[in-house]
């Protein structure tokens, strides 16, 4: 299922004007222009778009904030920070289609009445930027209409935080990336205090897509409470890691061994669990991952979500309990500090997982007072991981020895 | 009823001119809610987490501090997540840090029953930093509850010589580079010392007789006075012990003041004293 990654066989450059019009966002653009703001924006909802970021918010909501306040100065942001773990499908997308999300970008601006937009790009990805320095120069949308836009890239500084919507403005006004209180959400006082939308990468090229064709077309795949595709990134033991786009509510066990997507598990042949919506997400058992959907709603009875749409997949030789750990590192590293629960919560966290025995009840305390008391989704999520392999007793070490471990 | 928002907050039904946070609101009905970082003349930084309660149709607990009051919501202060969340916030902060000078801190220890010792594991324990004449960092103490950042910010003294550096665990109160107070952008005003609540910032004279196991609060007696060294009209509580001024603050109600001062009204009492008695300290 191919909307979002172009055709294998698309000869033209990523960078062209052709493909521009190949893609439709040519017309998408100048559809944009003829139905109007509000029209844009009923679209948007009709279709059912929810953001692709990882929290999965109603898309023309927030556009429909921003557009109906009384200040002047609108800002719209594409979030292109991603620094989830084992989620790489904004690369492949900016890199493979750029203009998918540019366009969507172009688009939120007029449907909102922004005329300044920015790129947040996570500061890794230098090709990327090579990529969108020569997009913006092009900035075909510029000659189309009469919408006046300027685009301004950013290269944030290598830090996950910074990925958080409101860390993101504070980074673009030149703070040090925390994340702030909300309310008030960035629709209503966002960067310099104006409102703003800010937008996934993925989500963005899934306005430009819909407005290439139409609300029909777009709910055609997926399913009635998440209607379109999403990019899965599938990474581990499975025969081919890669991103590949998928309708959603596509059982997760296809994705994993379906010849057209991962093509079976890898490593030594036997899955042992997958971590699912990256270091914020859910461990599924083998059992699971044959019985699950990849839809928000169907993955609600798994205590999961698909979040940035990572896939990591781990064959029985691999330690799930070590994996923890791991992810707990990657936690206490990426915390901003700002808060108690997740400042000093991810460090004992880490602390008590580097240990030989774990206190169940312990670690349930601390982790559901981080899911409660930490300011953003960085300390709410830190211990989801964690407390989902907590839950299945069948991803505990195997020996009897560690039984006790675990008493 | 325009201006008002009525809400329940335990039970209780209330209602709170429009703006009112849940903290005040939930003072009102007189159930507290512990605050750390709270100063009623900082803006909220919402970083201890202390004053969360449970906000029904909120997925997370939010902070009293900084939450507005909105017409009819129900409003926990002790539920059983709220408990937790206060508990483990205590225990995680008395486990990391030296509270012994903060008795905010060793209150919400104290009462919500924490067992600190379940957390054993790194602790925050940099060196003091003795590297001015009028007041001494002690960071083991920092709970960074950002009121000296805010302080010395937008907030109140509009310098910004500190800020929050590194990140995670890690994550300290910095002058830039780590640079020592005398080379930053400091005016000494101490209004960073004024705010902070766990000793981690102190005034040289009360650092020093404690040390010396001379500083006895229970023997400090009070007075009021106006700054004399302009005419702003700022004022003073001079704190003195044995007929020495140890530390001078400003009430933090006083509507000129809010609490702030500059380095002539908080410090220069150290140069009358320093030149009665031939030494003294020197910035
Ligand atoms: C710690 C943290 C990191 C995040 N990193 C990203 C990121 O790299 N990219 C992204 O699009 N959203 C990220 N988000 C989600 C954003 O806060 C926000 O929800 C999203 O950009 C909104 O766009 P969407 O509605 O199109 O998904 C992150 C959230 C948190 C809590
Ligand atoms: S939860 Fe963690 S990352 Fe988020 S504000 Fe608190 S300390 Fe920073
Ligand atoms: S003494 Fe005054 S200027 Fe210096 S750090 Fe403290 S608040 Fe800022
Ligand atoms: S030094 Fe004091 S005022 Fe500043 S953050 Fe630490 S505890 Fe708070």
């Amino acid at each position: 299922m191919r909307r979002l990654l172009p055709a294998d066989d698309t000869v033209s450059p990523p960078l062209s004007r052709e493909r521009w019009r190949d893609r439709g966002y040519h017309e998408a653009w100048e559809r944009a222009l003829t139905l109007g703001p509000q029209t844009v924006i009923e679209w948007v909802t009709a279709a059912g778009l929810t953001g692709r970021g990882g929290a999965a918010f109603p898309t023309g909501q927030k556009w429909a904030s921003v557009a109906q306040s009384a200040d002047p100065v609108k800002y719209v942001v594409m979030n292109a920070d991603e620094s989830e773990l084992g989620t790489f499908k904004d690369r492949a997308l900016l890199t493979r289609d750029p203009w998918g999300a540019l366009a969507g970008l172009a688009i939120a601006a007029f449907a909102v009445g922004a005329h300044e937009a920015y790129v947040y790009l996570r500061g890794e990805y230098a090709d990327v930027e090579r990529l969108l320095e020569e997009a913006l120069a092009l900035a075909p949308w510029a000659e189309a209409g009469s919408y006046p836009l300027a685009v301004r890239l950013i290269r944030g500084a290598g830090a996950y935080i910074a990925g958080e919507e409101t860390a993101l403005l504070n980074s673009i006004e030149g703070r040090r990336p925390e994340p702030r209180v909300k309310p008030p959400f960035p629709t209503a006082r966002g960067l310099w205090g104006h409102p703003t939308v800010i937008q996934n990468v993925e989500t963005l090229a899934n306005v430009a897509v819909l407005l290439a064709h139409d609300v029909a077309w777009f709910r055609a795949v997926g399913t009635e409470a998440a209607p379109g595709t999403k990019l899965m990134a599938v990474s581990g033991h499975v025969a081919r890691p890669g991103v590949y786009e998928i309708p959603m509510g596509l059982p997760l066990w296809t994705l994993l061994t379906a010849p057209e997507y991962a093509g079976g598990i890898g490593g030594s042949g036997r899955l042992r669990a997958v971590l699912l919506g990256g270091a914020a997400g859910t461990f599924l058992t083998a059992d699971e991952c044959r019985a699950a959907r990849l839809d928000n709603l169907a993955l609600q009875p798994f205590g999961a979500s698909l979040g940035s749409g990572a896939v990591m997949v781990f064959d029985d030789t691999v330690e799930i309990r070590q994996v923890v750990r791991q992810v707990a590192g990657f936690f206490a590293e990426e915390s901003c500090g700002q808060c108690v629960p997740c400042r000093i919560g991810t460090r004992r966290l880490l602390e008590q997982l580097s240990a030989s025995t774990l206190d169940i009840e312990r670690l349930r305390d601390l982790g559901g007072a981080m899911r409660d008391a930490s300011i953003c989704g960085l300390g709410q999520t830190a211990p989801q991981a964690l407390l989902s392999y907590l839950d299945r007793p069948s991803l505990w070490p195997r020996t009897s020895k560690e039984e006790e471990c675990h008493a | 009823m325009r201006d008002t928002v009525s809400l329940t907050i335990d039970g209780v039904p209330v209602s709170v001119p429009q703006g009112t946070t849940l903290r005040a609101a939930a003072e009102a009905v007189g159930h507290e809610v512990p605050t750390l970082c709270w100063h009623e003349n900082l803006a909220p930084a919402n970083a201890c987490r202390a004053c969360v309660v449970e906000v029904e149709g909120s997925r997370a607990l939010v902070a009293a501090c900084s939450r507005v009051a909105e017409p009819g919501m129900v409003v926990h202060t002790r539920s059983p997540r709220v408990e937790r969340a206060r508990r483990v916030v205590a225990e995680l902060l008395a486990s990391a840090v030296d509270i012994s000078l903060a008795p905010t801190v060793a209150a919400l220890v104290e009462e919500t029953q924490s067992e600190p010792e379940r957390w054993e594991g790194a602790r925050t324990a940099p060196p003091v930093r003795d590297d001015n004449g009028l007041y001494v960092r002690d960071y083991a103490k920092c709970i960074l509850c950002y009121r000296c950042v805010e302080a010395c910010g937008a907030e109140a003294q509009n310098t910004f010589a500190i800020s929050v550096a590194g990140r995670g665990f890690d994550a300290h109160i910095d002058a830039g580079w780590d640079r020592a107070m005398p080379e930053s952008d400091c005016v000494f005003c101490g209004n960073c010392v004024a705010v902070c609540p766990t000793g981690a910032l102190m005034d040289r004279t009360e650092w020093t007789l404690r040390q010396e196991g001379r500083w006895d609060e229970a023997a400090i007696h009070t007075t009021d006075t106006v700054c004399g060294y302009c005419g702003v009209g700022c004022a003073l509580t001079l704190h003195v012990l044995d007929n020495r001024i140890v530390k001078v603050t400003s009430p933090d109600d006083h509507p000129v003041t809010h609490g702030m001062l500059c380095v002539k009204g908080r410090y220069a009492y150290q140069y009358v004293q320093a030149e009665e008695s031939g030494d003294g300290p020197l910035v």
